[in-house]
């Protein structure tokens, strides 16, 4: 629990940051610190420097962008569970908030900190993936946008170039008649998921599922959306048993990880009963 | 001034302010200068050989003062002590290196030791040490480990038996025979990390101008520490201070004597300086004893009416790589003479093999042993249950030691003080409204949800011990405990008890019992402990003791006080003692009310003696050795009520009733928090918490990311409710409150989730009861 010797920078401005990143190569950015600083105590991490970017202003906050709203990678999870804006337009997030750690976490940890970790059993990632969120990142050739289906590429792993920096996240504002659930069997010492799936079900004026998206994560070394369980209900009545029938494909096609908790033919089945859960309740609330 | 009878009310915890605001004085806390920080370099191997320890780079750093090896130590220290020497067991000690010389036993094995300038240097030049092993295969399982060609941790410990353990009450074999109803089962009781809220740890200072050692370290029983480092070290007990006033948590874990505190102790009198060594929890989860780890064969002849007429025991015990202090006591007396229960069970016969693997050595864990017995049993008890088509509530009460028959001896010789143990069923019965309940139970099974219902009917064994029985046993001390009463002039009184409560909230009742035996104000009452300079030699606090037989000690000490004061007021008053009365703190004469003196004034004239008569000493203090003429049992009953998710194999906890029979209560709030701390580290066993390791001997639970202690959100409200009966053992009618819940929930869930999946025909699940586990004992049944 005690790290080896680091040099702690703090960045007040992007463009700092960007520039202390290119001068100390083997420097991590911190954020809220809650995975990172763990690691460095157990010596699994052992940067040279820290990047404190998590009090850069421009950086943190929620903003209604007309057809998308937009957090600051820098904005902590309390903040964005407790905006009102999000709490009506995306209530996905803060339900999914709410299982995020504990209290500590929640006033510390960023949603931008969580996303570019790229936890294997973060909860965030499942829930930006069901919501084709867009995330932007700032690197030394200006910046880029990238769909959330492409940031997650593997275990602790994004699409993110080392010198590049996250720093917003926007999400486009669901049409109406749309339901969105988070589900989650957390892991009773970690409070991580063992499988977390986020769904995001827009309802026709028929009653039909008129689009859909699943994220899944906690089952596999990174967060995936599943398309086939989506194709399965697109166009569909969402009846409990096309729901039970497009939930049986979340599996397909998946790596899964196992430890002493869950076995991967566990986290497959929980990966199915979930999507189905998740499904169900984002029915129930597209219907009102 | 009306003075409030303070035994048996809810009086806040003093302690708690202190504690609760971060003003406690733990080992870490303790600053002094010229400190030098200890870190221990630990094998990552389970079983090697250890060919070479380069230690220049680390010496070389700066900040680093001093490096050790196991052979440089060597002959500063004895090896860590076994304590606890169980008679007729062809017992084996293997020797037991503060720090490994040629060999590592376990992961976390001490392999180097660094002293540095602070924490951050000390665990750089700890990674800078190079170590080269010959690994070895490694053994983690009891029973391969007993197997012909299992690695063999000792030359001198043939098949890694340590010791073979016998207890045989009654002709099994006839019962067996004679039996209309048999049951064999193997079942495991899993390994467990207690995981104390403070880690260990000691700052050890040796004064080389008079040559006495001062340590603050997280004891529960200083007295003990302070003689065992005596031994270790050379240095006489006079010449050795333990100092242990807070200490957050032990769980039993803190009773044993261990390598950390024992090196540096060492290094502090060979470099003259403060050393400090604290763990990290990651140490803690590898170099603190684990507990339980039983695999336990067991038959059961029954009659067809549910009567049980016998019990026979195979146990295999996990002991790990070393024999701890207390190790071979905790699966075996503490373990073995519990395996009646609650029941009038005649024939009682057990055996247990004690085996040396490649894990942490385990020892005893908060109801050591005992939890170990009550599962087999309520276990065993629920499937005979079912086998016959009994209630569980009618087995029991069948089976019950009927209330007129206590005392009530035992097969394997200990009496049961008192009990009523159909009256706590009876009452948790009412409380959970058991008939309305089965009902619910059917009609909820009708609509696809599980619920189940769970009992514990328990006795335990607490108030260790009588001296002369722990000898019989091997333990290589007393169990008795002392106290010392000072009253100072002013009346104000200071407590020095031998007992060393570490959470149990000691500090709190004992006032209440002093406050109420000298008619003084509990405010007026100071209670000392846990420092060796200041308090008489006592054995500290574990085993549900330190009420039963510390506050005896107390109680005791208290009245000798009194009769002193008695005598005193008497001679003042010019009457003979037999003519007062003590009420409200006040000695009277009886029938003239107004000749009288208050406690206050019999002491400030006992210390200025100037009206003494000749054959009373001045000052008012005095001491009591209590020695138990028994041990106490309490007994009660817990019900767990469930419901499974058969489609993930998660158990939610619907309710929770706890009826437990203590005796007479002190504090009934701490008392209702112990059974609250108890019930969530059963219930924790049950479905939440185990230790992992795998074939090669690596922990995989070794922190808190795996290790799953219980949060507030994963446990139901607890109903806690109490009969009332008290023992004839102590003059406070108490019996021990500590480990109740510990030992009575584990079987209560376990009974609950099974009763839950009984419609899929699932007889029994071994622990934990994780969800994939349950999941995959449904999905084998209903395919």
């Amino acid at each position: 629990m005690y790290p080896s010797t680091f040099t702690y920078y703090r960045a007040g401005s992007v463009q700092e940051a960007l520039k202390l990143l290119v001068e100390n190569p083997d420097a991590k950015l911190l954020a809220g610190g809650h995975s990172l600083i763990p690691a460095m105590k157990l010596r699994l991490a052992t940067p040279s420097a820290l990047i404190d970017i998590s009090r850069i202003p421009e950086l943190a906050g929620i903003r209604d962008a007309g057809d998308r709203i937009v957090i600051g990678a820098m904005t902590r999870y309390d903040d964005i569970r407790r905006s009102d804006l999000v709490q009506r337009v995306l209530p996905i997030l803060p339900e999914a908030i709410d299982v995020i750690g504990d209290l500590q976490v929640r006033n510390m940890g960023t949603i931008g900190g969580s996303l570019a970790h790229a936890d294997p059993a973060a909860d965030l990632p499942a829930v930006v993936l069901a919501l084709g969120a867009e995330l932007k990142a700032v690197g030394p050739n200006g910046e880029r946008t990238i769909p959330a289906d492409q940031f997650f590429v593997d275990l602790f792993t994004t699409a993110l170039q080392a010198n590049e920096i996250l720093t917003e996240i926007a999400i486009p504002k669901p049409p109406a008649r749309t339901g969105m659930s988070y589900q989650k069997f957390a892991n009773p010492a970690s409070g991580y998921a063992v499988v977390g799936v986020a769904a995001v079900v827009p309802l026709g004026e028929d009653g039909k599922v008129s689009a859909v998206r699943v994220g899944v994560t906690g089952a596999g070394p990174y967060a995936v959306r599943r398309e086939n369980v989506e194709q399965a209900l697109v166009g569909k009545e969402p009846t409990a048993e096309a729901i039970e029938a497009a939930s049986q494909l979340a599996s397909e096609g998946m790596n899964f990880n196992s430890d002493i908790f869950a076995s991967e033919e566990y986290r497959a089945h929980l990966t199915r009963v979930f999507t189905k859960r998740a499904l169900t309740r984002a029915v129930e609330r597209a219907r009102g | 001034m009306a003075v409030t009878k303070l035994f048996g009310a809810a009086v806040k915890r003093r302690e708690d302010p202190r504690l609760i605001t971060g003003r406690g004085n733990f080992t870490d806390h303790v600053r002094l200068p010229g400190t030098l920080v200890m870190a221990i370099k630990r094998s990552p191997h389970a079983h090697a050989r250890i060919v070479r320890i380069d230690t220049s780079k680390a010496r070389a750093m700066r900040g680093v003062v001093a490096v050790y090896t196991g052979q440089d130590l060597a002959d500063k220290l004895a090896p860590v002590p076994c304590a606890w020497l169980i008679p007729d067991s062809d017992l084996k000690v293997p020797p037991y290196r503060a720090v490994a010389v040629d060999k590592v036993r376990y992961v976390g094995d001490a392999v180097a030791v660094v002293v540095a300038e602070n924490r951050y240097i000390a665990q750089d030049a700890v990674d800078a040490i190079d170590v080269e092993y010959e690994p070895l295969p490694a053994v983690v399982d009891q029973e391969k480990a007993l197997e012909p060609g299992a690695p063999q941790l000792y030359d001198e410990v043939p098949n890694n038996l340590a010791f073979h353990w016998k207890l045989h009450a009654g002709d099994f074999d006839a019962a067996w025979n004679a039996a209309e109803v048999r049951l064999s089962r193997r079942l495991v009781n899993h390994r467990l990390i207690p995981t104390a809220m403070e880690p260990r740890g000691a700052l050890a200072a040796f004064n080389p101008g008079t040559g006495e050692l001062t340590i603050w370290c997280t004891s529960q029983n200083p007295h003990v520490h302070r003689l065992l480092l005596s031994a270790v070290t050379g240095l006489p007990e006079t010449q050795i201070r333990v100092i242990a006033t807070d200490v957050g948590g032990g769980f039993g874990s803190k009773i044993p004597m261990y390598a950390g505190e024992m090196i540096a102790a060492a290094i502090s009198k060979e470099l003259g300086r403060p050393i400090k060594w604290i763990e990290t929890r990651q140490e803690n989860y590898v170099a603190t004893i684990h507990g339980r780890d039983h695999i336990q064969y067991v038959d059961i002849a029954a009659k067809r009416d549910g009567t049980i007429t016998a019990v026979r025991v195979r146990a295999y015990a996990n002991m790990g790589a070393y024999l701890s202090t207390a190790a071979p006591g905790v699966p075996t007396w503490l373990f073995g003479l519990m395996l009646q229960g609650a029941y009038a069970i005649p024939v009682v016969h057990c055996d247990v093999y004690g085996v040396l693997t490649n894990t942490t050595p385990t020892d005893a864990y908060r109801g050591a042993g005992r939890p170990e017995a009550t599962y087999l049993l309520e276990r065993m008890i629920d499937i005979l249950a079912r086998e016959l088509g009994m209630d569980p509530t009618e087995i029991r009460r069948k089976n019950f030691i009927p209330k007129d028959k206590f005392p009530y001896t035992t097969p394997t010789g200990l009496q049961y003080d008192s009990g009523d143990y159909e009256a706590t069923l009876d009452r948790a019965l009412e409380l959970v409204d058991y008939r309305t309940l089965r009902q619910q139970q059917a009609e909820l099974r009708q609509r696809g949800r599980y619920i189940g219902i769970g009992f514990s009917t328990y006795v335990e064994v607490c108030g260790l011990a009588p001296s002369q029985a722990a000898g019989a046993m091997g333990f290589q001390g007393g169990l008795w405990e002392s106290a010392t009463v000072r009253v100072h002039p002013t009346g104000k009184v200071t407590v020095f008890t031998g007992s060393n409560p570490h959470g149990q909230g000691e500090e709190t009742t004992f006032a209440q019992l002093v406050a109420d035996e000298l008619g003084v104000p509990f405010e007026d009452v100071e209670i000392v402990h846990g420092d060796t300079e200041m308090v008489p030699f006592g054995m500290g606090t574990y085993g549900s003791r330190s009420t039963a037989v510390g506050g005896a000690a107390l109680v005791h000490a208290c009245r000798k006080v009194k009769e002193k004061a008695q005598r005193i007021a008497a001679h003042l008053l010019e009457v003979s003692p037999e003519d007062l009365a003590f009420e409200n703190g006040r000695f009277f004469v009886k029938g003239a009310p107004d000749r009288g003196m208050t406690f206050q004034e019999v002491a400030l004239q006992a210390y200025l003696a100037w009206k003494l008569p000749r054959d009373i000493e001045p000052g008012l203090e005095a001491t009591h050795f209590f020695d138990p003429v028994n041990n106490t049992f309490p007994f009660g009953c817990h019900i767990c009520v469930v419901e499974v998710d058969p489609e993930t194999g998660k158990v939610d906890f619907l309710e929770y009733v706890a009826v437990d029979d203590v005796g007479n209560v002190i504090n009934p709030m701490i008392v209702d928090g112990q059974v609250h701390g108890g019930i969530a580290q059963g219930l924790a066993q049950a479905v939440y918490e185990f230790a992992a390791y795998d074939q090669n001997g690596q922990l995989l639970t070794a922190s808190l990311m795996d290790y799953a202690i219980p949060k507030a959100s994963m446990l139901p409200a607890f109903t806690v409710d109490r009969t009332v009966t008290p023992t004839p053992v102590n003059p406070m009618g108490v019996k021990g409150a500590g480990e109740t819940g510990t030992i009575a929930s584990t079987p209560a869930v376990v009974n609950a989730v099974i009763d839950a999946l009984a419609p899929f025909g699932i007889e029994h699940i071994d622990m934990p009861l994780t969800p994939e586990r349950i999941w995959r004992a449904v999905r084998e049944r209903s395919a």
